[in-house]
C-alpha cells in the first residue's frame, strides 16, 4: 500500500485519479483549499474501497503556507498528484489584472512552491514519483489564453527540469498533457470528440506513465502530433491566426 | 460549476429541450426547475427549461455492515451499489429493469420490480430522505419525522423539492446468481394462472406476445427467480460466488431508420422468442445480470425506436379486471401495435399513496415508437384502462391528459393542494406537470 497524496483534489481528474488508486489498495492524502467539502469524497472512497482516506487543507494561492504543509503530513508520500489549475474567465486577456496574477500564482508559482517542498522530501529519502497536470496550452503561446498557457509552460519546464533533477536523486517526475478533458468545467462546451478525454482516460494515462517512469505523457497520442504541428507553425503565420 | 447550457432528452428520445443545468451547490434564481439524475424516466418527467441535475453529488455517505443501511447522496446510481455491495453480500431491496437509475430518481418515481408482489416499492426500503425545499432549507423526512413531506415525495415525481441524501436498506444475499424458473404458458389464461400460482417466488415478470391471434392471444413466457443460496451454487461458481455485473457494455451504434420496427418484424422477434423456449419448464442458474438487466447490456438500446423516439404504456389494472386485460390485448393486436417486450406483472398489495403509481393488480408495460398515428391509439386504451379502474405510470409517460391523472389517481387532487400549500410559487415544474396541470 503506498501512501498518495492528491494536490487539488476537487476536480474531476483528481476524483478519478483518487478512485483508481484507490481502487489498487492504496491510502489517499486529498489536499484542497476547501478541504471541509472534501468529506463526502472521503466517505465515499472509504466505503467503495475500504482504504484509508485522509484530508488536509493546502492553499496554491499560500506559498508560504507549504513547507508546513508538508510538514504535516504523516510521511513523505510515495506518490504526488498535481492536480489543481486555474484557467479562469479571461486566461488571454490584459484587462484582468487580478484574475492574470492568479492564474500564474496558481498553476505556476503555487505549483512550484509545494513541489519544492515535497521533492525535497523525496530527495532525502531518495526515492518518490510526483506526476504534474500541465497543459498543452503551455507548447506555444496563444492569443485566445496566453496568461493561462504561459504558466503552464512554466510548469511544463520545471517538471521536465525536475524530473532530470531527480534522476540523479532517486525520485521520479512525470510531466502529463491532456488536452481537452470533459468535466464539470467543460460540460455543455462543443468539444470535438476525438480530441476529448474523460477525466478516467487522464487519470488512467497519468497513473501508468509515472509508474512506467515515462517522461512526458499525452493522454490522447493524437495531441502530440497536433501540437508538433502548431509548435512548427512560423511566427509570421501563427500571430495572423484566430487561435 | 457554473450553469451551462444542454440538450436533454430522456429515454425515450422526446421530447429534446434545451436546457440551463445547474449541478452541486448551485441552483437557479427562481424556478420553475425540475431535479434530474440518469433520464431514464421515458417521456417529460425530467424535462424543463432549467434542470438541477444530481450527477455531480454521488458520494457514499455512510454503511452500516450489520444492518445494511446505506446512507448516499442522490445522484448515486444503483450500478455502483452494485459494484460495491454485491461482493460484501448484498443487494437491492428491490430493481427496475435498469441498473442506471439515480437513488433519487428511484424515490421520485417511487419505482417497482419483479418482487413487488412480496416486497413492495423502493420507498418501502428507504428509511429517510434529505429534501431540499423552495427556500432551500434541507429537511429530514421519514415515517416518523416530517411524514407527509416523506409519502409525497415517495412517487412525486420531483415536485416537492430536491432528493439530496437517501437512506436505503439493502437486502443480505449469499450469492450473486439466482436460480431461474421459466415456464411457457400457451395463452393468457395460463400466463395468469401460474403468475398466480407461483406468487410465492420472490421475482416473478412474464414476457407476453401481444399479437399472437385467437386461442395463443397472451401466450408468454414466465420467469420466475429466487437469489441462490451459497449451498446451491455448483463448483464453477464457487469461487466467484459474489462477483458483480462487469462493467462492459456494447453501444447500439446509430438510431435505426423509422420503418426497420413494423409490425412484421416484431411478430417475428415475438415468435422467435416464445419458440426458443422448448420445453415447457427450464431451470437456469443465472447470473443477476441477465436476469434483472438484460438490455443494459446494450448501451443505448432506445436508439432501435429511431430517431423520432419512442414511448412506453404502462398500466395497471386491479386483479379482478382480467376481462378489461383481455380488451386490451386484444386492441393492441387489432392496432398491429405489439411492442418487442411487453412484461405482465402481478403488484401486490400496496397503500395508496398519492402519485405512486403501483397497486394490486396486473401491470403491463409495452413500448410504441412514436408516430402521428400512435395518439389515437393510447387515447382508446386510456379510455379502457380508466373503464375499468386501472391507471398508468407517470415516469413512462409522454402524453396523458390531466383528466386522466385526476380520474384514475385518487390523491392526485389532494397532490395538487398540498404541494400549492408548501410552495405558492411552484418552484418545482417538470413539462410533464406542467402537461397535467398539477400545478395550482
Amino acid at each position: 500500500m503506498k501512501h498518495c497524496l492528491i494536490l487539488g483534489a476537487h476536480s474531476d481528474v483528481a476524483l478519478a485519479i483518487a478512485h483508481q488508486l484507490a481502487k489498487e489498495g492504496h491510502s489517499l492524502w486529498l489536499a484542497a483549499r476547501r478541504f471541509q467539502d472534501l468529506e463526502p469524497i472521503q466517505k465515499d472512497l472509504e466505503i467503495r474501497y475500504g482504504v484509508p482516506v485522509a484530508c488536509f487543507a493546502f492553499d496554491a494561492e499560500k506559498p508560504e503556507s507549504h513547507q508546513a504543509f508538508v510538514e504535516a503530513l504523516p510521511e513523505c508520500p510515495d506518490e504526488v498528484y498535481l492536480v489543481f489549475g486555474y484557467l479562469g474567465p479571461h486566461p488571454g486577456s490584459l484587462e484582468h489584472p487580478t484574475d492574470a496574477r492568479r492564474i500564474v500564482q496558481v498553476n505556476f508559482a503555487g505549483a512550484v512552491s509545494v513541489l519544492q517542498a515535497l521533492a525535497l522530501a523525496m530527495q532525502k529519502r531518495g526515492k518518490g514519483a510526483i506526476a504534474g497536470i500541465s497543459s498543452v496550452a503551455g507548447e506555444r503561446g496563444r492569443k485566445s489564453n496566453f496568461l493561462y498557457g504561459s504558466a503552464k509552460a512554466g510548469l511544463s519546464a520545471y517538471l521536465d527540469g525536475l524530473r532530470n533533477y531527480g534522476y540523479h536523486h532517486g525520485f521520479h517526475v512525470c510531466t502529463v498533457k491532456p488536452g481537452f478533458i470533459r468535466t464539470a468545467m467543460t460540460a455543455g462546451m462543443d468539444l470535438p470528440k476525438p480530441l476529448t478525454a474523460s477525466p478516467e482516460q487522464v487519470a488512467k494515462a497519468t497513473i501508468s506513465g509515472l509508474r512506467k517512469k515515462k517522461g512526458r505523457v499525452y493522454v490522447l497520442p493524437i495531441w502530440r502530433w497536433i501540437m508538433c504541428l502548431i509548435r512548427n507553425i512560423p511566427d509570421s503565420m501563427f500571430r495572423k491566426k484566430q487561435l | 460549476m457554473s450553469p451551462f447550457k444542454q440538450s436533454i432528452s430522456n429515454w425515450g428520445n422526446y421530447p429534446l429541450t434545451e436546457s440551463l443545468v445547474y449541478q452541486g451547490k448551485e441552483r437557479p434564481a427562481s424556478g420553475p426547475y425540475i431535479a434530474r439524475g440518469m433520464g431514464r424516466c421515458y417521456g417529460d418527467s425530467a424535462s424543463q427549461a432549467q434542470i438541477w441535475s444530481s450527477r455531480a453529488n454521488r458520494c457514499m455517505l455512510d454503511f452500516d455492515s450489520n444492518t445494511g443501511v446505506l446512507t448516499a447522496e442522490a445522484g448515486l446510481t444503483l450500478d455502483e451499489i452494485l459494484q460495491t455491495f454485491v461482493p460484501r453480500a448484498w443487494f437491492l431491496p428491490v430493481t427496475p429493469g435498469t441498473k442506471f437509475v439515480s437513488l433519487g430518481g428511484a424515490f421520485a418515481s417511487d419505482i417497482h420490480g419483479k418482487n413487488h408482489h412480496g416486497n413492495g416499492c423502493f420507498s418501502d426500503h428507504v428509511l429517510w430522505i434529505d429534501l431540499e425545499n423552495a427556500e432551500g432549507e434541507v429537511l429530514r423526512c421519514s415515517r416518523e419525522k416530517n411524514q407527509e413531506l416523506f409519502e409525497l415525495t415517495a412517487g412525486g415525481m420531483g415536485l416537492t423539492g430536491i432528493i439530496l441524501r437517501v437512506a436505503l436498506q439493502l437486502h443480505p444475499i449469499e450469492t450473486a446468481y439466482i436460480k431461474q424458473r421459466s415456464i411457457r404458458c400457451r395463452n393468457l389464461q395460463e400466463t395468469l394462472e401460474q403468475i398466480l400460482a407461483h406468487q410465492h417466488w420472490t421475482h416473478s415478470v412474464a414476457w407476453i406476445d401481444c399479437l399472437a391471434p385467437g386461442k395463443a392471444m397472451g401466450r408468454s413466457i414466465l420467469l420466475l427467480g429466487e437469489h441462490a443460496k451459497a449451498n446451491e451454487l455448483p463448483e464453477k461458481y464457487q469461487n466467484q460466488a459474489l462477483k458483480p455485473h462487469s462493467t462492459q457494455q456494447k453501444n447500439f451504434p446509430f438510431f435505426l431508420p423509422g420503418f426497420a420496427l413494423n409490425s412484421f418484424s416484431v411478430k417475428t422477434f415475438n415468435f422467435l422468442y416464445y419458440h426458443k423456449h422448448l420445453p415447457k419448464q427450464k431451470e437456469q442458474l443465472v447470473h443477476y445480470e441477465p436476469f434483472f438487466y438484460p438490455l443494459d447490456a446494450i448501451g443505448h438500446w432506445n436508439r432501435i425506436y429511431g430517431k423520432r423516439g419512442f414511448t412506453q404504456y404502462q398500466f395497471v389494472l386491479p386483479p379482478d379486471q382480467v376481462d378489461g386485460l383481455i380488451k386490451i390485448i386484444e386492441t393492441i393486436r387489432a392496432h398491429g401495435m405489439g411492442s418487442f417486450l411487453t412484461v405482465l406483472k402481478l403488484f401486490g398489495p400496496q397503500k395508496e399513496n398519492y402519485l405512486r403509481f403501483p397497486k394490486e393488480g396486473f401491470t403491463l408495460a409495452m413500448d410504441f415508437p412514436l408516430s402521428p398515428k400512435l395518439e389515437g391509439f393510447l387515447s382508446q386504451l386510456d379510455a379502457l384502462v380508466l373503464k375499468h379502474g386501472g391507471r398508468v405510470y407517470l415516469t413512462k409517460d409522454l402524453r396523458m391528459p390531466p383528466e386522466m391523472l385526476m380520474a384514475s389517481y385518487p390523491q392526485a387532487e389532494q397532490f395538487r393542494q398540498k404541494i400549492k400549500e408548501m410552495d405558492s410559487k411552484a418552484t418545482f415544474q417538470s413539462l410533464q406537470s406542467q402537461r397535467l396541470d398539477l400545478h395550482l
